[in-house]
């Protein structure tokens, strides 16, 4: 395990590509908070106080068609599940001897990226490795988003619907690489992308409202997947293939064993 | 009605939150119930998924625009292209192509 001080100051290191990241997708996202009505100061706030892409969006999307507040919250629940599985798996990274609130803390920034780079760690996680991160990263993510929101009003629409498009890069560059890996992912987001054409077009079943058609369909399809392909690995390795769109990944975790082998 | 943005944001932060520190604080074991980690890892690329599609093609000004910005967008994550210069790529073929539009 690193000094304090060295791990603080890996953790800003390994943070600042992950800033650079989330500030433009951020930005992405924050001409969505604008669509559905957000100020650039409520839209800040939202991703300074939830740091996910795929939530906020959903959450914003939310917004803009007037949701129910039970409908909301089981959204966010749905569309931020996997930081459940991310969290547990990083329970088991803390040292026993480590001061209970620094689960507390640790907790707020479990991200894909965060979470990355923190169970690559070697040996147990010294809370001050993803605090560094998160330092930077938080501020990233969050004016990403103010700026978003601002000069979405500045820029032309034909700047504006280009931009619309980011977002949905980012998702589909999470899910792709796994999907290439894997038949049985491939087969679900393919599966996925085909029901929710069908349930959004479909005369009768398109009056879903857009929020429960993605619960119902993300639920329905992720549990028959389950139950049809059980997964044998344990969390950890899945974990892996969740992060794997960041291409600097392998990269970080290598440089961080070094660091610690010179250590 | 029109509901309240102050209670949405206060929904959001909170129940992200709590799916975030629960597991942390209370499930010190690994989970070991099988369909429950299936569940957990294959949510993601589902929601994701059924949030991409057909979302991607109606975000844009013209549908040919976010189809065509769709498919350059999992060639390159297909291909290997990182995070950001998917997401980049998608909205540089977009304005390309709704300017001959």
């Amino acid at each position: 395990m690193w000094t304090n001080r060295q791990a603080f100051r890996n953790g800003i290191r390994d943070g600042i590509p992950i800033a650079l990241g989330y500030f433009a997708v951020a930005f992405t996202l924050g001409i969505v908070a604008k669509s559905a009505g957000f100020t650039a100061v409520s839209a800040a706030i939202v991703s300074a106080t939830n740091l996910a892409s795929a939530g906020q969006y959903a959450g914003f999307t939310l917004v803009r068609d007037n949701a129910a507040y039970i409908e909301m919250a089981i959204m966010i629940l749905v569309t931020n599940a996997r930081y459940m599985l991310m969290s547990s798996a990083l329970s088991q990274k803390f040292d026993p001897s480590t001061p209970f609130f620094h689960r507390l803390l640790v907790g707020y920034g479990v991200t894909d990226e965060i979470f990355g780079i923190s169970i690559g760690v070697p040996g147990k996680l010294n809370p001050l490795y993803p605090y560094g991160a998160l330092l930077v990263a938080v501020p990233g993510w969050t004016l990403g988003t103010f700026f978003g929101v601002v000069m979405g009003n500045i820029l032309p629409g034909r700047v504006v619907s280009a931009l619309s498009v980011g977002l949905y890069g980012m998702f589909i560059a999470i899910i792709i690489p796994p999907s290439r890996k894997s038949k049985v992912i491939l087969g679900l987001t393919s599966i996925s992308m085909v029901l929710s054409a069908l349930f959004t077009y479909m005369p009768l079943i398109s009056g879903i409202p857009s929020g429960f058609r993605v619960i119902l369909l993300t639920v329905a399809i992720s549990a028959a997947a389950s139950i049809l392909f059980p997964i044998k690995d344990d969390p950890y390795h899945a974990d892996d293939h969740a992060t794997d769109a960041i291409p600097d990944e392998t990269h970080q975790k290598d440089t961080i064993r070094s660091t610690d082998h010179e250590a | 009605m029109k509901h309240n943005i102050y209670v949405y944001m206060i929904i959001m932060a909170a129940v992200t939150y709590l799916i975030r520190v629960l597991p942390l604080t209370l499930i010190r074991k690994e989970i070991k119930n099988n369909f429950v980690r299936s569940f957990l890892y294959y949510v993601p690329y589902v929601t994701l998924s059924v949030m991409t599609f057909p979302a991607i093609i109606e975000a844009t000004n013209s549908p040919a625009a976010g189809v065509v910005a769709f498919i350059v967008a999992i060639l390159l994550a297909w291909f290997g292209a990182g995070l950001l210069q998917v997401s980049v790529l998608a909205c540089v073929t977009v304005y390309i192509i709704e300017l001959f539009l």
